[in-house]
C-alpha cells in the first residue's frame, strides 16, 4: 500500500475525489433467495438449478427467510434504520444471463436506510456513513469466448441472494476506499453472512469517482467503475479514474457521466457504451411476493444476537486483556484467528500466550495448508493443553511446535505425544546440574567472561546446554543455575 | 348419457362406469364439437386413455382412488400440463412444454381428474373475444358467427357444448366470467389468493387466477374445493381454511343481503341484459334475499386502472420471452439488441405488443406517477368501496358483461371498444375479490346473457351458495346451445 501511496494523483493536487462504493455481498444461505436451489458455488453450469430460476413460464418466486435474517443481521450491524415494512421490486432490463428479463430487488424500501460503518485509517478514526442496503438476486453469467461468435450462459448462480451496500460520497482516496473495504468485509465475515470470498464473486464492488476542486462542497459529474474484485483492483482502478479525470480537466474537457471497466491488463479503465448509464429499469413493486414485514421484537432479537463487531473485539483485546496494539490487530483481521483465541481464553486466560502461539505457530501451520484456522479442525481444548504445557515448562516453547503438527493429524491427547515424541523437558533438577556443571568445565573462557559481568557469555552457556540436552531443558531454570553456580 | 360431473364421478366410484369409458366419452364430445368450434386447441386422446387406464387399474385393486377419480377435465392453454402443449395461444411459445405441472392442474389430478384436452384462449390471456389466439378463433356454439367471450372462450365453449367434464380457465379482468356469460355457462373466478397461480403463465400476477367453467355453481363449487388452498410455491396464496364448498354451497340463502350498485349498472348495459338480470334479482328476492341498493363510487374508473396496472404487470412479466431463453428466436440478427427485437416482433400478436407498449410506457422514468401510480391509488379506491359495500350485504348483484356476444370480427379494429366489454367484470380483480357469472336467461336474438355475483375475499362460498339456490330455482343453466356434443336441442 505504501508504494502505491506514492503514486497517488491526489497529492499535492488541487483536486479532490469524491467516491462512493456500491458493494455486492453474496450471502451464504443454503438455499437460493427466490427457490430452493441449493446455494453454492463450483457446480457443473446450468446443473444447480430449478424453474424458478430459470425463470420458465408460471414459475413463482418465494422469498427465502434465512436471507432475509442474514440481511437484517447485517443492517443492523451497520446501524441502518430498519422499517417494519419492505418490500421486493422488479428491475427491468434485457441481458443474457437474467432469464426473466427483470431482476428481484429493492427499489424505495429496502431493508435497510442510513448507517455508518467506522474504521481505523492510518491509525487514525475514520467512518463512511451509508445511504442504504438491500437485498437482491444475482443474475448467472455470462462467458465470451474469444474469435467465436458465441457466448455462453451459466445459471447456476442466477437467484443467489445478494446483499447491496451502498455508501455516500464520503470517501476521498483509494486508501480509504480500501480501509472502508476490508472494515466492512471484516463485518461480514464475523456476522457470518457470506464468505466474502473476491476470486469467486462474493463480494464485488463497484465504485463511483468524481472530482473536484479541493474544498468545494458541490459534486461533479461522475463516472461508475463496474465490478472490480480485488482490493488492489479497486484502488489501482481509483487511482488511475482520479488521474484521468484530472487530465481531462486540466485539458478543459468534462467528465463523462458513464459506465467504465478496468482492464488490469493494461491497468486502466475503458468507457463501455454510454446507454447504459441512462438505462431506465422500469422499477415496480414485484407483485408475485408479499411485502417483508417485521416487529420490533423480531428485529431486537436479531439485534441482541449479532456477534462483537471487529471495532469492538479490537477494543477488549487490548484494554481487557491487555495484547499489545499490534498483535490484537492481526488476531481481529482474520476472524478465525479471533473467534479461535476467544475460545481459547475461556478455556485458559493468559491471552498473551495464547495469542502468540495462535498468531506464530498456529496461521503459519493454516498458511501452509493454504487454508484458514477454522479449517484445521482443530478442538480450543487440545491447542490449550499444549499452549499451558509451554507455560508450565513441561515442554520448551521450541520443541512445543513440533508437536503442533502431530496434534494437527491425530486426536491423541497433548502429553501423550510429548512423552511419545521424547519432548518433555528435564524436570529433574540433579540431572540437569550435572549437564550444566559438565558444560561449565567444558567451556572455561566463557566461564571467565562471565564472571567480569558479560552477560552474552551467559547465554552462550545457555544455548551449549541445550545443545547437550537436545532442547529438553528450560533455558529459564539453566539460566538460573549457571548463575547460582557461578556465583558461590 | 351421463348429464353432470357429479353423475360422471358417482358412477365411476359406483363401478357403474370406468375411467376409460369416461374418458372415451369426454374425448368423443370433444372430438364432435370441436371441428365446428375451435374450442380445444389440443386433444390428449392417447394420454388421457393411458392415465384413465391406469386409474381403471388402481380402482380394480381396491385402491382409494381420490374424490375425482376419472373424471375428464379441460385446461386453458396458459396453464402448464405435463403432457400437452402450454403455449398461451401464442406464436413466441407454440411449442412449448412444460417440465412442470401447475398446482392447480396437479391438485386435480392427484383427485384423480384425467387431462383430455387444452383449450383455446386469447394469447396470454389478452382479450375477450379468444379472436386474438394465434392458433385459430373459437366460435360461439349459441352463434357460431360470433365469438365465445374471452379470453377463457375454448373452456367456456367446450363446457357449454359438452357435458360431465371440469373445465380451468383463468380470470385477469373477466377472463372466466364474461365467456361463461357469452356461452351460457356457470363461471367462478375465486378470491385473489385463494387458488396457488404456479403454473399459471402470468399475464397480469396481481390479478391473475385460476378457476372453474361449469354448468352449475355446484359444479365449480366440487372444483374449487380440489383445488384450493395454501401452495409454498405461490407466496400470493392465502393460508385459510378450504371448506367444504358443495355443502356450504347447498345451503339457503333466506335473509342474505343482496346490493345493487347503479355504477354496475352504466348507461351502456344492453336493455334485454338489464331486464333479465332484473328478473333474475326478483328471484333471488322470491327466495328469501334482501335486496338494498349500495354504492360504488370509483367502479367507474376501475377500466382505465385496470387496463394501465395489467399492461405494466404484463410487459414485465412477458419480457422473459426474448428469444434467448424463451420463445422463438429470430432466424438472422446482427447483434444481441436485435435479436431481442426480431424475435419479440416475429413471435407476439398485435394485442400483446400493444399492451406491452403501454405497460412499459406507464412505468418509465416520467410517467410512473402520472400513470401507473395514480392507476394504484384508484385500485385502492376501489377496494375501499367495496369492503364498505360489503359490509353492509353480503354479496353486489350485476349483468357480468354490458352486452351479448358479438360476431367475430365486430370489434378487433377498435381495443377500446373491446376492453368496454370487461368493464362490469375489472373491478372484482381489482379488488381481489371473488365473482360468479351465472347464466340468467335468453336475449331475443338467442344468446345468453350472464348475472354476476361479487362477494367479500375468501367468502367464494358465498357466491356459489347463491347461485346454486338461483340455479335450484331456474333451468337457464340448463339450457343447451345449437352446437353440442349430443346432437339435440333444447335441455341437456
Ligand atoms: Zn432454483
Amino acid at each position: 500500500m505504501c508504494a502505491e501511496k506514492k503514486l497517488d494523483p491526489l497529492e499535492n493536487s488541487a483536486y479532490e475525489a469524491v467516491v462512493g462504493l456500491e458493494v455486492h455481498v453474496q450471502l451464504n444461505t443454503r438455499t437460493k433467495m427466490f427457490c430452493r436451489c441449493e446455494n453454492r458455488f463450483g457446480a457443473e453450469p446450468n446443473t444447480n438449478v430449478c424453474p424458478v430460476c430459470l425463470g420458465w413460464p408460471g414459475a413463482l418466486p418465494y422469498a427465502n427467510r434465512e436471507a432475509i435474517e442474514q440481511s437484517l443481521r447485517a443492517v443492523l450491524a451497520c446501524g441502518c434504520e430498519v422499517g417494519e415494512f419492505s418490500k421486493f421490486d422488479r428491475k427491468n432490463y434485457y441481458y443474457p444471463d437474467l432469464p426473466k428479463g427483470y431482476q428481484i430487488s429493492q427499489y424505495d424500501q429496502p431493508l435497510g436506510l442510513g448507517g455508518q460503518v467506522d474504521f481505523l485509517l492510518d491509525g487514525e478514526k475514520a467512518g463512511v456513513r451509508l445511504t442504504r442496503i438491500h437485498l437482491e438476486e444475482d443474475a448467472g453469467k455470462n462467458t465470451h469466448v474469444a474469435g467465436r461468435p458465441v457466448s455462453f450462459v451459466d445459471l447456476n448462480r442466477a437467484g443467489t441472494p445478494l446483499l447491496e451496500i451502498v455508501t455516500e460520497p464520503d470517501i476521498s482516496s483509494a486508501a480509504e476506499a480500501g480501509a472502508f473495504l476490508r472494515n466492512l468485509r471484516l463485518i461480514m465475515l464475523y456476522l457470518g453472512v457470506s464468505d466474502c470470498n473476491m476470486e469467486e464473486g462474493s463480494l464485488r464492488c463497484d465504485v463511483n469517482v468524481s472530482i473536484r476542486p479541493k474544498g468545494a462542497q458541490h459534486l461533479e459529474t461522475r463516472a461508475e467503475i463496474k465490478n472490480l474484485n480485488s482490493f488492489n483492483f479497486i484502488e489501482k482502478a481509483l487511482h488511475y479514474e482520479v488521474s484521468r479525470q484530472i487530465d481531462l480537466k486540466e485539458r478543459g474537457e468534462e467528465v463523462v457521466q458513464e459506465t467504465r471497466l478496468y482492464d488490469p491488463e493494461r491497468d486502466e479503465t475503458r468507457s463501455m457504451r454510454g446507454k447504459e448509464a441512462e438505462h431506465d429499469y422500469r422499477y415496480f413493486p414485484e407483485p408475485d411476493l408479499t411485502p417483508v414485514t417485521f416487529t420490533r421484537e423480531q428485529l431486537e432479537d436479531i439485534r441482541s444476537s449479532l456477534p462483537e463487531l471487529p471495532a469492538a473485539r479490537l477494543q477488549r483485546y487490548t484494554s481487557e486483556l491487555g495484547l499489545e496494539d499490534y498483535p490484537a490487530d492481526l488476531l481481529v483481521r482474520d476472524h478465525e484467528a479471533a473467534i479461535f483465541f476467544d475460545a481459547c481464553i475461556e478455556l485458559y486466560p493468559k491471552a498473551r500466550s495464547a495469542a502468540n502461539w495462535i498468531l506464530n505457530s498456529l496461521k503459519e501451520e493454516a498458511n501452509s495448508r493454504k487454508t484458514g484456522i477454522s479449517s484445521l479442525g482443530l478442538e480450543p481444548g487440545r491447542f490449550v493443553d499444549l499452549v499451558k504445557a509451554v507455560d508450565d515448562g513441561v515442554v520448551s516453547s521450541q520443541k512445543g511446535r513440533e508437536v503442533l503438527k502431530p496434534m494437527l493429524e491425530s486426536d491423541k491427547p497433548v502429553a501423550e505425544i510429548i512423552s511419545e515424541l521424547g519432548l518433555e523437558q528435564i524436570s529433574d533438577d540433579s540431572e540437569l546440574r550435572e549437564q550444566v556443571e559438565k558444560v561449565l568445565s567444558e567451556h572455561p573462557g566463557p566461564v571467565e567472561d562471565v564472571r567480569a559481568g558479560k552477560k552474552n557469555s551467559v547465554n552462550f552457556l545457555v544455548g551449549q546446554v541445550m545443545k547437550e540436552t537436545r532442547g529438553k531443558a528450560n533455558p529459564g531454570k539453566v539460566a538460573e543455575m549457571i548463575g547460582e553456580i557461578l556465583s558461590a | 348419457m351421463t348429464k353432470s360431473v357429479f353423475d360422471t364421478r358417482d358412477s365411476i366410484r359406483a363401478g357403474e362406469l370406468t375411467a376409460t369409458a369416461a374418458a372415451e366419452d369426454a374425448l368423443r364430445q370433444v372430438e364432435q364439437v370441436n371441428p365446428q368450434l375451435d374450442a380445444a386447441t389440443e386433444i390428449l386422446r392417447e394420454e388421457a386413455l393411458e392415465q384413465a387406464a391406469e386409474l381403471d387399474r388402481r380402482l380394480e385393486s381396491g385402491e382409494e382412488p381420490g374424490p375425482l377419480a376419472g373424471v375428464p377435465f379441460t385446461v386453458k392453454s396458459n396453464i402448464c400440463t405435463l403432457y400437452g402443449r402450454t403455449t398461451a395461444a401464442s406464436r413466441i411459445i407454440e411449442n412449448h412444454v412444460s417440465p412442470y405441472e401447475a398446482t392447480a392442474v396437479r391438485r386435480l389430478r392427484e383427485a384423480g381428474a384425467v387431462c383430455v384436452a387444452k383449450t383455446n384462449l386469447d394469447e396470454f390471456g389478452m382479450g375477450s373475444s379468444t379472436e386474438n389466439s394465434s392458433i385459430k378463433i373459437t366460435k360461439n356454439p349459441w352463434e357460431t358467427n360470433h365469438v365465445p367471450g374471452g379470453s377463457s372462450g375454448g373452456a367456456a365453449a367446450l363446457c357449454s357444448a359438452t357435458r360431465g367434464m371440469l373445465h380451468l380457465g383463468s380470470d385477469t379482468g373477466g377472463s372466466i366470467r364474461q365467456p361463461a356469460a357469452y356461452c351460457g355457462v356457470t363461471g367462478l373466478k375465486p378470491t385473489y389468493g385463494r387458488v396457488s397461480r404456479y403454473g399459471l403463465l402470468a399475464f397480469a400476477s396481481s390479478l391473475d387466477q385460476i378457476g372453474p367453467l361449469q354448468h352449475s355453481a355446484l359444479e365449480c363449487a366440487l372444483v374449487l374445493e380440489a383445488m384450493a388452498g395454501v401452495d409454498e410455491m405461490d407466496c400470493t396464496s392465502r393460508n385459510v381454511e378450504v371448506k367444504d364448498y358443495v355443502e356450504s354451497a347447498s345451503r339457503d340463502i333466506s335473509g342474505m343481503r343482496l346490493g345493487i350498485a347503479p355504477e354496475l349498472f352504466p348507461e351502456g348495459v344492453d336493455s334485454e341484459v338489464r331486464e333479465r338480470v332484473e328478473q333474475a334479482i326478483e328471484v333471488l328476492r322470491g327466495l328469501g334475499a334482501e335486496v338494498k341498493e349500495v354504492s360504488l363510487p370509483n367502479a367507474r374508473y376501475a377500466n382505465p386502472a385496470y387496463v394501465l396496472v395489467s399492461a405494466a404487470e404484463a410487459s414485465s412479466n412477458l419480457a422473459r420471452y426474448d428469444g434467448v431463453h424463451f420463445g422463438h428466436r429470430t432466424k438472422e440478427a446482427e447483434d444481441l439488441v436485435a435479436l431481442y427485437k426480431s424475435s419479440r416482433a416475429e413471435g407476439f400478436g398485435p394485442e400483446v405488443k400493444r399492451r406491452i407498449m403501454i405497460g412499459a410506457f406507464v412505468l418509465s422514468s416520467g410517467y410512473y406517477d402520472a400513470f401507473y401510480l395514480k392507476a394504484l391509488k384508484v385500485r385502492k379506491l376501489i377496494r375501499q368501496d367495496f369492503e364498505t359495500a360489503l359490509g353492509e350485504v353480503d354479496a353486489v348483484v350485476c349483468p357480468t358483461s354490458p352486452i351479448t356476444a358479438f360476431p367475430i370480427g365486430e370489434r378487433m379494429d377498435d381495443p377500446m371498444k373491446l376492453y368496454a366489454v370487461d368493464v362490469l367484470t375489472v373491478p372484482a380483480n381489482l379488488a381481489s375479490l371473488p365473482a360468479l357469472s351465472l347464466p340468467c336467461g335468453l336475449s331475443g336474438d338467442g344468446l345468453p346473457i350472464g348475472m354476476q355475483l361479487y362477494g367479500r375475499a375468501m367468502e367464494d362460498d358465498v357466491v356459489l351458495r347463491i347461485a346454486n339456490a338461483f340455479q335450484s330455482e331456474t333451468e337457464h343453466h340448463l339450457q343447451a346451445p345449437p352446437v353440442n356434443a349430443w346432437g339435440g336441442g333444447g335441455e341437456a
